[in-house]
């Protein structure tokens, strides 16, 4: 197993612990933080087939590497934003957590013009 | 001399048009934050004014040239560098995006106009989003590259997102949380199949892809990861949740950018991934798959639209079961369809319903926003006698449910009656099942309103008088749904600029 | 086995072990401050697979501001007592099946990648010369496929753009509140004293030397960010109003520079974001320095969250 392989198999886990994390935890604060794992391990998918493309006296493909750190800015402004919905919500309504199921909601919408 | 590593496109001699395209909202956006956000409103309309202009040219381009306008950004060819493409859908994509977002800043002028040019936080926000959802939208119909196709999908989430709660109302922050949610999982699932692509074929660039890419496991987890993903951001059934109280708790021109055009976005990049990018992984079994969410979605969005009690809220429902009719077009034009007149024929409908779908869902809602700013609410059970006050409104809901129904005159007519021929041809009649159902329910739907809405109400009274120009303004949209309608009943030659393997006209 | 694979399998599962943590965390408190080392942890990753432009990145991104920012909204969770919903069990086991699935799905494609991986480090390596850089990674971002990153700038905007339109309509172009602390400790003061010079000095270096060595605009910028966000919360400095010409003209010099250049290079270079060949370095030096203080500038800004207080006159 070369060492890019291994961060391969590691970068797999984390997308799937992200993913759990993000499907099965109520508390949105705690969903945007899986999302971040989730999103650490795409890039190190990334980062490994950067490695893989070592070539022409290079030690690493710089595609792919310039791909992620574009993600990890624009993952980054998801997170604010969302963190900034999530505390205004918080404001207004006192939540830290909403329902997957809209349709008790839907009906509760008073309409604004 | 050519092989898979070469490039053969160049930039065409009109190609600067599409940069032009990207570029007129970014400059919006910039100015915005430089002026403090004063006069936003008139630079916001001056530049879609300019916009609708660049999206004719680039339209005409294509027309008068039959084939794609190319732009290799920098100079750098791919898969080095960034393409910028053009073909027929992407023309049309573009002027439709145009002139529906030229027709929503004017309807919101008066909701969220700026006197003497100062800024308020809301007219800041929407004019400025606005631009974004505009550029995000260009740069998703115009973009050649996976990954640049993924900034541009991230842009028009975050400029959505805020519009659904830019009046700062309770209920919408929580659907935008939500919208939000979903379009991250979506676009980082995205993401993470076009890392497995470019691991495994080296390039991102769509035409470089389709000659690369194979039927293998790499490219089925990839598909797989991308489609769903992108099901997520288009809210295709199942993943429609977080689309009605987004959508209906936005304002008004937010509501119909939503659903005439931003969940269209992500629409576009699927079909561009597998007829463009991976043509060859497009089995039958795939297509029936995604064809079978989208009859779902029909079925489930149509009849859970007739139970509602708000106006904006059916309309919402109504989105989700109009974009099912879209998801026909993989098993009816997809390469294991076996029939190349009812590939094209289906090419030209599916596309025809998202055209013609977008003008009639900005109209409706912008409808449903005049009719909820006179009345003060949108329940329809207290619509009555509305129908007197404001006549024009009402003429352009019913042209507009007209396409929604598949009733001509209309686009939604050509469309659906496209799609069923191209089932008929194929012998998949199980979708016309679906469509015909789908129509008897959204006849149900729209009547259901326009019946409330003619009715008797001596008693009602207006809380603020509507504007006549803005009446008209709607009509106008609607009018453009039914000049869809227009279009001769056959495989469309400019659908098929630029990929030959749907350029067929009808049997003479 | 050799000794630095030792350590690297070491690495991942420590890498693995953390993640589940920050995933399994009790309190939201506890989460954050493993999420920390978690990043810290990634960006020595990042260092053994030979990239190290990503490490500094992730260490300044990944680790630092998200965490930032993150913290801050926990503090401002901590008093409510909402009800959470409770997710029942055959739902948590569904959900563990279909990530283990897509897990097991992403390793079986690794395990069967094949041995010659497909590059575009050769093409890359050719075309360095020509873009004027010596640094492959900032030639990818400012030269290769810079429409990403101008877009990319124009997506922090928006979020920026987004997170202001969550203020009141009173409190609109008024002041935002960084929430951390009350009143900030001695620590943070003399911290906030001691480090920002040097801070400045490492972010304007990193930016600097980003052309030939790992490096560059982003993450000097964050760096910068940083600085000016230290200073803020112990009160050395006042958060400015976010309706200050001067804020704003900062927040947008940089996009406006690297797109000024792009449509200049129609004329001057014959394509949208292509460099004139004689004077492409400094071209691009000058516009990386815009975009290093508008990249500091909106990431503090992000932090900082939308405006709370109103406006002093």
């Amino acid at each position: 197993m070369s060492s890019a392989a291994l961060y391969g198999y590691c970068a797999a886990i984390l997308v799937g612990l992200g993913l759990y994390g993000v499907v099965t935890r109520p508390e949105i604060l705690r969903k945007i933080l899986a999302f971040n794992v989730l999103g650490t391990g795409v890039f190190l998918l990334f980062g490994v087939f950067a490695r893989r493309g070592a070539d022409a006296g290079l030690r690493a493909d710089p595609v792919p590497q310039a791909l992620v750190i574009t993600g990890i800015v624009v993952a980054f402004s998801a997170t604010a934003l969302a963190v900034a919905l999530l505390v205004r919500l918080n404001k207004e309504t006192g939540e830290v957590a909403i329902a997957s199921d809209d349709s008790e909601e839907a009906g509760k919408q008073g309409v604004r013009r | 001399m050519q092989d898979a590593t070469t490039f053969i496109d160049a930039t065409t001699a009109d190609g600067y048009l599409l940069v032009l395209a990207i570029v007129l909202p970014v400059i919006g956006i910039l100015l915005s934050l430089a002026l403090g956000g004063r006069f936003i409103e008139r630079i916001t309309l001056v530049l879609l004014l300019a916009g609708v202009c660049v999206a004719i040219a680039i339209f005409a381009a294509v027309l008068h040239s039959d084939r794609l306008l190319v732009y290799i950004v920098g100079d750098w060819q791919p898969p080095l560098g960034i393409a910028l493409r053009a073909d027929g859908i992407s023309a049309a994509m573009v002027l439709t995006i145009a002139v529906i977002i030229f027709a929503i800043g004017l309807y919101a002028r008066s909701e969220f106009g700026q006197q003497n040019g100062k800024a308020t936080r809301a007219s800041f926000a929407f004019w400025t989003l606005l631009l974004g959802i505009w550029s995000g939208l260009n740069a998703v119909a115009l973009g050649d590259d996976l990954f640049n196709l993924y900034v541009a999908l991230e842009l028009l989430t975050f400029a959505a997102v805020p519009l659904v709660c830019v009046k700062g109302y309770e209920e919408t922050i929580r659907a935008a949380l939500r919208y939000m949610l979903f379009a991250l999982i979506g676009s980082i699932l995205y993401l993470l199949g076009t890392a497995l692509i470019y691991g495994a074929y080296g390039t991102l660039d769509i035409a470089l892809l389709a000659d690369r890419v194979r039927p293998e496991p790499v490219a089925w987890t990839a598909a797989a990861l991308m489609t769903v993903g992108l099901l997520a951001k288009t809210a295709l059934f199942p993943l429609h949740l977080w689309l009605p109280p987004a959508h209906a708790g936005a304002p008004a021109p937010g509501s119909a950018v939503l659903s005439a055009l931003v969940v269209k976005g992500s629409f576009i990049l699927i079909v561009r991934l597998w007829f463009d990018a991976m043509p060859g992984l497009l089995t039958f079994t795939a297509a029936q798959l995604l064809a079978t969410l989208g009859a779902g979605a029909i079925l489930f969005g149509s009849a859970l639209a007739l139970r509602q009690a708000r106006l904006k809220l059916l309309v919402a429902y109504s989105t989700i079961a109009q974009i099912g009719y879209l998801f026909f077009i993989f098993p009816l034009a997809g390469g294991d369809s076996g029939n190349e007149l009812g590939a094209s024929i289906a090419w030209t409908g599916g596309w025809l319903q998202l055209f013609s779908h977008a003008f009639a869902k900005t109209a409706m809602f912008m409808a449903a926003g005049l009719i909820a700013e006179a009345l003060g609410h949108d329940r329809i059970a207290e619509l009555g006698g509305i129908g007197r006050t404001l006549p024009i409104t009402v003429i352009a809901f019913g042209l507009a449910g007209l396409s929604l129904m598949g009733v001509p005159p209309s686009g939604g007519f050509v469309a659906k009656w496209m799609l069923l021929s191209a089932t008929v041809i194929e012998g998949q009649w199980w979708w016309a099942a679906v469509m015909l159902i789908g129509g008897l329910l959204a006849g149900g739907y729209v009547f259901m309103v326009l019946g409330k809405v003619l009715g008797e109400n001596a008693a009602l009274t207006l809380r603020v008088p509507i504007a006549r120009h803005r009446e008209i303004l709607v009509l106008a949209v609607a009018l453009c749904a039914v000049f869809l309608g227009l279009v001769p009943l056959q495989p469309s030659d400019f659908l098929a600029i630029g990929r030959p393997e749907m350029q067929m006209t009808a049997v003479q | 086995m050799t000794l630095a694979f030792a350590c690297e399998i070491v690495l991942a599962g420590l890498l693995l072990a953390i993640a589940t943590w920050t995933i399994a965390a009790r309190t939201a408190f506890a989460a954050i401050a493993v999420f920390m080392v978690y990043g810290l942890l990634l960006s020595i990753v990042w260092v053994t697979l030979s990239a190290v432009d990503v490490a500094l990145t992730e260490a300044a991104i990944g680790g630092g501001v998200t965490s930032m920012v993150l913290l801050g909204a926990a503090s401002a969770l901590r008093g409510s007592k909402a009800a959470v919903p409770r997710l029942n069990l055959p739902f948590k086991i569904t959900a563990g099946v279909l990530c283990a699935l897509v897990s097991g799905t992403l390793a079986t494609v690794v395990f069967f990648l094949p041995d010659v991986a497909p590059t575009l480090a050769p093409v890359a390596k050719e075309n360095l010369a020509e873009s004027g850089l010596g640094n492959p990674v900032a030639a990818v971002l400012f030269v290769f496929r810079a429409l990403d990153t101008l877009l990319e700038k124009v997506v922090l905007l928006l979020a920026l753009v987004g997170v202001w339109s969550l203020s009141s309509d009173q409190t609109w172009g008024g002041v935002p509140e960084l929430r951390l602390y009350k009143s900030p400790s001695p620590i943070l003061v003399f911290l906030a004293q001691i480090l920002p010079p040097i801070g400045i000095i490492v972010g304007i270096y990193m930016f600097w030397a980003g052309a030939s060595q790992p490096g560059g605009a982003f993450q000097g910028g964050t760096v910068l960010a940083a600085m000016w966000l230290l200073t803020m919360m112990a009160r050395l400095q006042d958060v400015p109003s976010t309706s200050a010409r001067w804020l704003r003209l900062l927040l947008v010099v940089g996009p406006m520079a690297f797109l000024a250049v792009g449509l200049a290079g129609f004329y001057f270079a014959d394509s949208f974001l292509a460099y004139p060949a004689s004077i492409a370095k400094p071209l691009i030096i000058v516009v990386e320095a815009t975009l290093t203080v508008s990249i500091g500038v909106t990431l503090a800004l992000l932090v900082a969250g939308p405006p709370e207080r109103v406006p002093q006159q």
